[in-house]
């Protein structure tokens, strides 16, 4: 559901968003609970791996493992030099973990975050499970 | 690329995302109108 405030308009929509800086894109979950935040302008296909990105961590946080590997995946796949990639990858190798209960999954992640992305946050993050 | 049909009122949005069981992208923006 596409929703669009516009500073001169609807100052109180930021005010009540909390949106301090534009373009700023918040995902809402069906409740209308904020599950990910985009501040700053991004190229197109870095807004697009944001948004997939967010999707992602919706279906996490709803406990929907499947949907969330599937969106959070395609970040990786479909966007691979995107800033959003690591944090996706790492947050698709905890669904497939949690969807499982396999810990092999967690370690496949931390050593394809060690490959593709080692200067990475998510790749420090991920390291605790190779060791 | 389809268009996409912005809507303007949240609430309204919010009320129809919670009947559908569909996300909101919320866009906030300062562009030129």
């Amino acid at each position: 559901m596409p929703v669009k405030a516009h500073i001169k308009e609807q100052k109180q929509t930021f005010q009540r968003f909390n949106a301090q800086w534009t373009p700023t894109q918040i995902v809402l979950d069906p409740e209308g609970v904020e599950r990910h935040r985009i501040e700053g302008f991004l190229p197109v296909d870095d807004l697009l791996a944001q948004l997939d990105l967010g999707l992602g961590k919706l279906h996490f946080q709803h406990q929907d493992y499947g949907e969330a590997q599937k969106e959070l995946r395609s970040v990786c796949e479909s966007f691979p030099k995107s800033g959003a990639a690591p944090e996706a990858c790492y947050w698709a190798g905890v669904a497939a973990y949690k969807g499982s209960n396999d810990a092999r999954h967690l370690a496949s992640t931390a050593k394809a975050l060690k490959e593709k992305y080692p200067d990475s946050e998510w790749a420090r993050k991920a390291s605790v499970w190779s060791q | 690329m389809p268009e996409i049909h912005w809507l303007k009122d949240v609430d309204a949005a919010l009320a129809q995302a919670k009947a559908a069981r569909k996300p909101v992208l919320l866009d906030f923006s300062a562009a030129p109108m």
